[in-house]
């Protein structure tokens, strides 16, 4: 995408946006105007920015530790095949069980603070990450397994020196679904039951009526979030092109 | 430097009930043997029972080193694929069989073989940024680097443009010197030029096919490697007919 581009989109939703407010004529607490939001975004700036911290570090937090486990969990299910038999069914069964109807569970458990938010993205891109991560891991090529059983390699050796990098850009897609997911998952915990957060935010300002309030705080984590996209799609690449010798 | 052993294999191969084939043959200790046939013959598994390899059947018989130790460890191979890890340097590469078995990796003696194998200057490269040919001799090297007897080079030349497949024989022929090399290929041309013994493989078992006297690597103009590759691809048309 070239910066004209992004440019001239952003002028258009805007400009088709002022232009169902004008068509529907719908009052400001329904639907308000870009520039009325634009407004409230400043006039609320301050506490826009302090809740849009603290949604930041429950996903950024949450994606970290999300990946961490996921990473050690798929080396772990490829260094005992034990482990991979029993744990895979368990794992793909959780999956069955929407993370979003436990989230009051988490926030009865981990109560009203960022924790039980940090749980419910680590919970929502464990999966992924784990999977996407295992399946690189197993799909090392024939010829590298000759090579390695040839050259007598130990099971841990090969993984860290073949196994992990063939399997980086598999990783790095596992990281750009868990981008997706996480603010999902963080917002969704606050929806549940918080104190802070953009998630909170918007339920407040959409209590009082504040819509204005609300599409800013909205905007602010859809920035966030493509914020986060862009800087795990760079992280994505380079894990490809290390592992490609580019 | 190293005792390479002489190899006796024989035995039947049978993958799932169906016996692939039937063969017996042996390897001279030090020289260079080439084993040729038609595709899916079982070459290859050949040379994956000798490095002890999986082979998805079952081999009922015997492989033996003249000195009757067993050949764990004392086998390395090579294969028309470089392997070249591409995150790793070429220098990396050459000692990842130390790396990979949590030894200590002896990077002076790596650079003292990539010189010997024309890659010096191109230590810090990664293999994507290498020619075919300049793989090979990566590969090559890292094959001198486990400095094993006994060497197996399935097919490792066949994509190589034809100047730089012979440059790749003779530098191959010349490294691999007094080791007991069994190459797999399917080309009369390379037979001709390296082998000390030519087998032929049929479904019926393994045929000795008289090889030029000179020493390796052949010249390639010579008449007696001329004719031994004529006669030799003659042959192998035959069988396919």
């Amino acid at each position: 995408m070239r910066r004209r581009d992004i440019l001239f989109a952003l002028l258009l939703g805007l400009g088709i946006w002022q232009a169902l407010v004008w068509i529907t004529g719908a009052p400001h607490f329904i639907l308000p105007s870009p520039w009325r939001v634009a407004q409230a975004a400043y006039k609320s700036r301050v506490i826009i920015l302090d809740n849009a911290w603290i949604t930041a570090l429950e996903v950024l937090l949450g994606l970290l530790l999300g990946s961490l486990l996921g990473v050690a969990t798929a080396v772990q299910l490829t260094l005992f095949k034990t482990a991979e038999r029993l744990m895979l069914p368990i794992l793909v069964f959780t999956q069955a069980v929407p993370v979003f109807a436990l989230a009051p569970l988490l926030t009865l458990w981990f109560g009203y603070g960022i924790g039980s938010k940090v749980v419910m993205a680590v919970l929502i891109i464990y999966f992924p990450v784990t999977s996407a991560f295992h399946d690189g891991l197993s799909q090392t090529s024939q010829g590298y397994r000759d090579l390695g059983a040839s050259m007598g390699a130990t099971r841990f050796q090969f993984l860290r020196y073949v196994q992990i990098p063939n399997a980086l850009p598999s990783l790095g897609t596992g990281l750009r679904l868990a981008a997706v997911y996480a603010p999902i998952g963080a917002v969704i915990g606050e929806w549940v039951g918080a104190s802070k957060g953009l998630g909170y935010l918007m339920l407040l300002a959409n209590g009082r009526a504040k819509t204005d309030l609300m599409f800013a705080a909205l905007i602010v984590l859809a920035c966030l979030t493509v914020l986060l996209h862009i800087a795990i799609r760079k992280l994505a690449l380079r894990l490809t092109k290390y592992a490609e010798g580019r | 430097m190293l005792d390479a052993p002489r190899i006796y294999l024989k035995g039947q191969h049978v993958i799932a009930g169906d016996p692939l084939f039937s063969a017996e043959l042996c390897l001279p200790a030090g020289r260079w043997t080439c084993l040729l046939g038609p595709s899916g013959i079982g070459k290859s598994t050949i040379l994956r029972l000798i490095l002890g390899l999986e082979t998805g059947g079952d081999f009922n018989g015997s492989i033996q080193a003249s000195d009757d130790a067993g050949l764990d460890g004392r086998v390395s191979f090579m294969a028309q694929s470089d392997l070249l890890l591409p995150w790793l340097s070429v220098l990396d590469n050459i000692v990842i069989g130390a790396q990979l078995r949590g030894d200590t990796p002896d990077y002076e003696r790596a650079k003292s073989l990539l010189e010997r194998v024309g890659l010096s200057g191109h230590q810090n490269k990664k293999p994507p940024t290498l020619s075919g040919g300049m793989r090979q001799r990566t590969a090559l090297a890292r094959t001198l680097m486990e400095d094993r007897p006994v060497v197996l080079l399935d097919e490792p030349f066949s994509a190589l443009d034809a100047g730089t497949r012979a440059d790749m024989q003779e530098l191959a022929a010349e490294v691999l010197h007094g080791r007991t090399v069994l190459l797999v290929t399917h080309e009369p041309a390379e037979a001709a030029r390296l082998s000390h013994q030519i087998l032929v493989m049929t479904a019926k078992g393994i045929d000795i096919w008289p090889s030029p006297k000179a020493e390796i690597p052949r010249d390639i103009t010579a008449e007696e490697t001329l004719s031994c590759q004529g006669a030799l691809l003659e042959h192998l048309r035959e069988m396919t007919l």
